[in-house]
């Protein structure tokens, strides 16, 4: 075993070495400009990544041509949502989302506010799921994208996106998803999901970071986003720039390969995910984050009540994770993904999220296990927290001196 | 965000964790901190009746390495000292003993809260009056 082992892959995913050696041609023997139409440098590259668009499309159910490359799903969804809304703003300036969505999304919605529009944010169940009902309530005559995310960066949960479509179909409304922890880890199908715009990245696929897509649908109904980037006109006008041609071939290497083995691959991690969790929620006062029914198989967001997460992170360093607790922003405050489930900022502030991966084996899964029942085992010994709940004594009894 | 070598020291090698008996009249408690702002130190020292002198300090910390070594250091600094000189422990020393960048100066304030706050605890058990602090922290 090599340490630290990584168990950190809803950030970002090692890249397949296959991948690595689809790329490595396109940086020096064949470096031409994919827009370069008169010589055979130009024409490789064209070759090339029109190949990965089809690699890519075939992935999630789409052609070639709903493929708009981007530098990465923060791009992706930036141009979906406000794309979206600079093209359809003459009908209509409303949106919804909801509150545990990525930055990237909220960020950009934010940025649609200050434009003039108007965004509902809705808050998920306690187990991280919307409820459809109130995605109803919230839509108004005005609305023109309903942008829901397919799997959770943080806890994992994936959403009823087939359920949420038809909604959005019914109203005659966009649907956009951010399905960046979704697209190569379970099927993801746009026509049988319904999506319209859909946001997703190489790099948490094993492919490398820098290089993700739009799909934009051009059927039923046609969708069109104003572009966010100008310039020489790139993937249809929505997104100028020199494509990241060698990017754009290990994207589409990763996702032919996870095509191929995402089946295996899920019941695998989804196995060993299942396996950490059952051991680690034999500690008294664990706690998993989110719905565990619906949710991504390589995904276990855990709190471990009464320890502090960045403590903790400090005595697991021999594994990486991550951990929503207020010490690991630059915020200081506790994640708001946990918060928005309605969870204590005392839970938020001590949750693990473990993010398994393609490259996780089972002895590393026995070593995580250990590891993390001992810091938590270490921290529970010097907690003034962990004394009190054993003396029986109610923590919300007591007045705290806060800062 | 890497930890000094002090930090990682008292992290893993914590000194006097432990609990003392709060209902002693020796003994002052401080408790600062609250759960959801992910970090709670409780500090303890135990004065010996006749010498006045802190013979004895414990801590626990619900909280990242930087306010569990904070409140660590703070137990070793407590022990052997008068009450008096105890008071004049300031955040800052603290803060420079481990080498704690900006973002984890409010553990130091937690540590010097909680001695002053166990002080204080103590100095009442004994009929004394609480010692004001007018510090303040930036």
């Amino acid at each position: 075993m090599n340490f630290p082992i990584y168990l950190d892959n809803n950030a970002t995913t090692p890249m397949d070495p296959r991948v690595l050696d689809a790329m490595l041609p396109y940086f020096n023997e064949k470096f031409g400009n994919a827009a370069s139409r008169n010589h055979s440098f130009g024409w490789n590259a064209e070759e090339a990544v029109d190949y990965a668009r089809e690699q890519v499309g075939r992935l999630i159910g789409c052609t070639s041509k709903e493929i708009i490359f981007t530098s990465g799903a923060t791009e992706a969804n930036n141009l979906a949502i406000k794309g979206v809304y600079e093209m359809y703003g003459s009908q209509g300036n409303h949106m919804i989302t909801v509150s545990t969505e990525h930055k990237a999304t909220l960020d950009a919605c934010k940025k649609v506010e200050k434009m003039g529009g108007e965004v509902t944010y809705l808050s998920p169940n306690e187990d991280g799921l919307i409820n459809l009902s109130d995605l109803e309530a919230a839509i108004t005559d005005k609305t023109i994208l309903i942008t829901v995310m397919y799997g959770n960066n943080e806890i994992g949960v994936v959403q009823d996106i087939k359920a949420i479509s038809d909604i959005a179909k019914k109203n005659g409304i966009l649907f956009h998803t951010d399905a960046t922890q979704a697209v190569g880890k379970i099927p993801v199908d746009v026509i049988a999901d319904g999506i319209d715009l859909m946001s997703f990245t190489a790099h948490k696929m094993y492919g490398p970071k820098g290089v993700g897509a739009l799909y934009v649908r051009r059927k039923n109904p046609r969708v069109k986003v104003t572009s966010q980037m100008d310039g020489g006109g790139h993937e249809r006008g929505m997104r100028s720039g020199t494509l990241n041609v060698p990017g754009i071939v290990g994207f589409g290497k990763a996702c032919e390969i996870a095509q191929n083995e995402m089946a295996g691959e899920a019941l695998r991690l989804g196995v060993m995910r299942d396996r950490l969790e059952k051991e680690l929620l034999t500690m008294e006062e664990a706690y998993v984050n989110g719905n565990t029914l619906h949710r991504l198989p390589h995904v276990a967001n855990i709190s471990f009540k009464f320890v502090e997460g960045e403590g903790l992170m400090m005595g697991t360093k021999d594994i990486a994770v991550s951990s929503g607790s207020a010490c690991t922003s630059a915020s200081l405050e506790p994640s708001y993904v946990l918060k928005s489930l309605g969870l204590d900022d005392e839970l938020a502030h001590s949750s693990l999220r473990f993010g398994l991966g393609r490259f996780t084996t089972d002895e590393e899964i026995d070593f995580a296990i250990g590891h993390v029942k001992t810091a938590v085992n270490k921290l529970r010994d010097m907690s003034p927290l962990w004394e009190m709940f054993k003396e029986g004594i109610d923590l919300k009894s007591i007045e705290w001196a806060e800062h | 965000m890497a930890y000094s070598e002090k930090v990682i020291d008292h992290y893993q090698n914590p000194r006097n964790i432990g609990t003392l008996n709060k209902e002693s009249k020796m003994v002052g408690t401080g408790l600062v901190g609250a759960p959801e702002c992910g970090d709670v130190m409780r500090l303890q020292i135990e004065v010996d009746d006749v010498t006045g002198i802190i013979k004895d300090a414990k801590f626990k910390t619900f909280g990242c390495g930087s306010a569990i070594a904070s409140s660590s250091l703070a137990t070793e600094w407590l022990k052997g000292k008068t009450i008096e000189s105890a008071m004049e422990i300031d955040n800052m020393d603290i803060v420079e003993e481990l080498a704690l960048p900006p973002v984890k100066i409010h553990c130091s304030v937690l540590a010097e809260d909680a001695i002053k706050m166990a002080i204080n605890d103590y100095r009442v058990k004994q009929g004394l009056a609480p010692i004001e602090d007018n510090k303040k922290h930036y």
